[in-house]
């Protein structure tokens, strides 16, 4: 789950991470006062939305006078904003997080995460702060120091210590170098985070370190631990059919192209998506109904799939196991039943009972066209939308 | 012979008494498995499914001898019933959960280490030994004895290579699936060591998916250690960036975890690549010839 900016610097300053004064509006009427309550003669206008790159796409906004402030949020609030990360649409600019501008002298990047490599929590700490740090650690690695922390121990004050000593960092900026380290790895470890990122951190010429942008992802898995943390969950930046599927324990993602598909297991969802493009197709979705298939599922997802802008078709592939072939016919029969059929439709079914599952369907009323061959099935079904699409 | 498991493997299910490990356990059983009873905490010394149930894995391992659990307890309890297995020095534990968190894996790896014990899964199918014994959900039907090795992070994907394999008409000598967790038990490399050590297994089809680098891991594994033909099929050429695909652990983050990377390392070792899902079999049947 990914929390925006604001909130991740509302854990850092719980936490005694020092960030900067900031004020958070929904609102162009708000931004005087917020100005004002920041005080100073720089600020900065920042969109808070769920992904990177928010410089880039235009979302970062540097102002030397409350007109331009107020300028900033209003061309801001109520936008979608495109950044590198986001998709063509881009992400709802709901509030903006205004903050004092500051005098910076050195920008850092320090980040924790965890590495399926070596399986440990593993600390990210470099002077190249501010830049793409994937960027960084692809084209110059040894700018990187990385620590891992043992899973069964901690991290602890000589751990850090030697992190500033890799780093440089003067006695004045360690202890409080140090004491963010300490703070985060806090954060990551009692509220289940899977990634905390602070790109940059500052030196500001006062000498202070500053936490100036912050990113926290919690683990989805460990969410029913974690009240305080669901609350944070802010629904106006998901997609709204992944949102919807997810209400009926489908896992859904929206793609760009025109075959929608339907499968059992997620490993076989995609590569069933993977077939439809081999075959010269291109995949609308990635769904997997999941294990225990029921006519109520099943009916769910047609309707989000056959409402998917530009699909030409549907293919739906199961591979039956414990769940009976036969009674997946039956489900997919319901289902169309339920919310109709206005699309070319092709069923695989395979494993348990598959033959009679088949039976079922091509003995239907409904033009359903059925294959037991997987690959025929990708080739029947790219044909069909491209008929459809002329 | 086959790998970890076979007919002489005494198994017990962690979650006993529950919808799902009541479920499977009468399948396990219906397949000819050696099921010598299960793990409920606080219903020891009642019988279900007519077998003992017992409070804990020691226990059970005591009365029945048991050397191999299955677990099908909640996520939020799965990381007291794996430790309590890893303690117990079970032989093999198959944990079939889905949704644990990543953190209580991490110190379950760290556990594990210097264990007695050979953790599969989280969030897997499970292992089997066609005709002999089955330690999981997979259905056994579509399985028959043979010559091939089948290691997946995917469920259904696993089924695919097993159908394709026995419609080949090479059957399979064990069938793992290491599951789609970002940490998991055993690894693709612990996989194909025991293959590569097992007389029954003649070849191996590895099934992979974006996310991580285990994939590479086991590419470089392969150049130097395996001698037995090797069919990978890697899942998510066509996936997008940065999008979780159902299992936890397959995702391209940043620049790496790419499908087109994964299948030129495998490409670089001297495995055949599936183009397709559908292909796994023919492929195989081409390198056998």
């Amino acid at each position: 789950m990914h929390i925006h900016e604001y909130q991740a610097k509302t854990l850092f300053s719980r936490n005694n991470i020092k960030t900067p004064k900031g004020v958070l509006i929904a609102n162009t009427k708000e931004a005087s006062k917020a100005c004002s309550e920041l005080g100073g003669g720089i600020w900065v206008v920042k969109a808070q939305v769920h992904a990177g790159g928010r410089g880039k796409g235009g979302g970062v906004i540097l102002c030397y006078d409350v007109e331009a402030v107020e300028n900033a949020c209003e061309k801001l609030l109520g936008s979608q904003l495109i950044t590198p990360q986001t998709d063509a649409k881009g992400l709802p600019v709901n509030q903006l997080l205004i903050e004092a501008g500051q005098n910076i002298k050195q920008e850092l990047y320090l980040g924790l995460l965890v590495d399926r490599q070596t399986q440990k929590i593993t600390v990210l700490a470099s002077l190249e702060g501010g830049m793409d740090i994937e960027k960084v650690a692809s084209e110059t690695p040894d700018k990187i120091i990385k620590f891992g922390v043992d899973p069964l121990g901690t991290l602890s004050l000589q751990d850090c210590d030697s992190i500033a000593q890799q780093l440089n960092l003067t006695e004045m900026l360690t202890e409080q170098f140090n004491q963010t380290l300490l703070s985060l790895y806090e954060i990551f470890t009692t509220k289940d985070a899977s990634l905390i990122e602070i790109n940059p951190l500052i030196v500001t010429v006062e000498n202070t370190l500053l936490a100036l942008d912050g990113k926290i992802d919690f683990d989805d898995n460990a969410l029913y631990r974690h009240e305080d943390i669901i609350e944070l969950r802010d629904t106006s930046q998901e997609d709204e059919k992944e949102k919807e599927a997810g209400e009926y324990q489908l896992n859904y993602i929206s793609l760009d192209g025109t075959i929608g598909c339907m499968v059992n297991g997620a490993g076989l969802a995609m590569a069933t998506m993977d077939l439809i493009e081999h075959h010269g197709g291109s995949p609308a979705n990635f769904l997997d109904v999941g294990g225990g298939t029921t006519a109520q599922r099943v009916a769910k997802a047609f309707e989000l799939i056959q409402t998917e802008a530009n699909v030409g078709g549907v293919l739906v592939n199961i591979f039956g196991g414990i769940v009976r072939c036969d009674l997946i016919a039956e489900g997919i029969l319901q289902a169309i039943e339920k919310v109709g059929l206005s699309l070319p439709i092709v069923v695989r079914l395979e494993g348990t009972n598959a033959q009679q599952g088949l039976a079922l369907l091509s003995g239907s009323k409904y033009n359903i066209y059925t294959e037991a061959d997987l690959t025929q099935a990708a080739i029947k079904i790219v044909a069909l939308s491209q008929e459809q699409s002329k | 012979m086959s790998v970890l498991i076979n007919k002489n493997t005494r198994v017990i299910t962690q979650g006993f008494t529950g919808k799902q490990g009541t479920f499977h356990s009468e399948q396990s059983i219906a397949y000819g498995t050696q099921f010598v009873g299960g793990v409920t905490p606080g219903k020891g010394g009642q019988t279900h499914l007519n077998l003992p149930v017992f409070n804990s894995v020691i226990e059970a391992m005591n009365e029945t001898g048991a050397d191999a659990t299955m677990i099908y307890v909640p996520p939020r309890f799965a990381y007291a019933s794996i430790v309590e297995a890893i303690e117990a020095q079970i032989p093999v534990i198959a944990c079939i959960t889905e949704g644990i968190p990543v953190q209580d894996m991490l110190k379950i790896k760290a556990i594990l280490k210097d264990s007695n014990s050979t953790l599969i899964g989280p969030n897997c199918p499970g292992v089997i030994t066609p005709d002999e014994c089955k330690l999981g959900i997979m259905p056994g039907n579509i399985h028959q004895i043979g010559s091939v090795g089948v290691v997946s992070r995917s469920g259904t994907l696993t089924y695919e290579a097993v159908h394709q394999t026995t419609q080949a008409g090479l059957g399979q000598s064990t069938c793992i699936g290491i599951g789609g967790d970002p940490i998991s038990g055993m690894s693709f490399i612990d996989c194909l060591a025991l293959f590569e050590a097992d007389k029954q297994t003649k070849s191996i089809i590895m099934v992979g998916e974006i996310g991580g680098c285990a994939e590479e891991e086991a590419a470089e594994y392969i150049q130097s250690n395996v001698s037995k033909p090797v069919v990978s099929y890697i899942a998510g050429l066509s996936a997008p960036k940065g999008k979780r695909m159902g299992h936890a652990g397959a995702v391209i983050s940043g620049g790496s975890g790419r499908a087109e990377d994964k299948t030129k390392a495998l490409k670089n070792a001297g495995v055949a690549i599936s183009p397709t899902p559908a292909t796994m079999g023919e492929t195989l049947l081409d390198v056998l010839k």
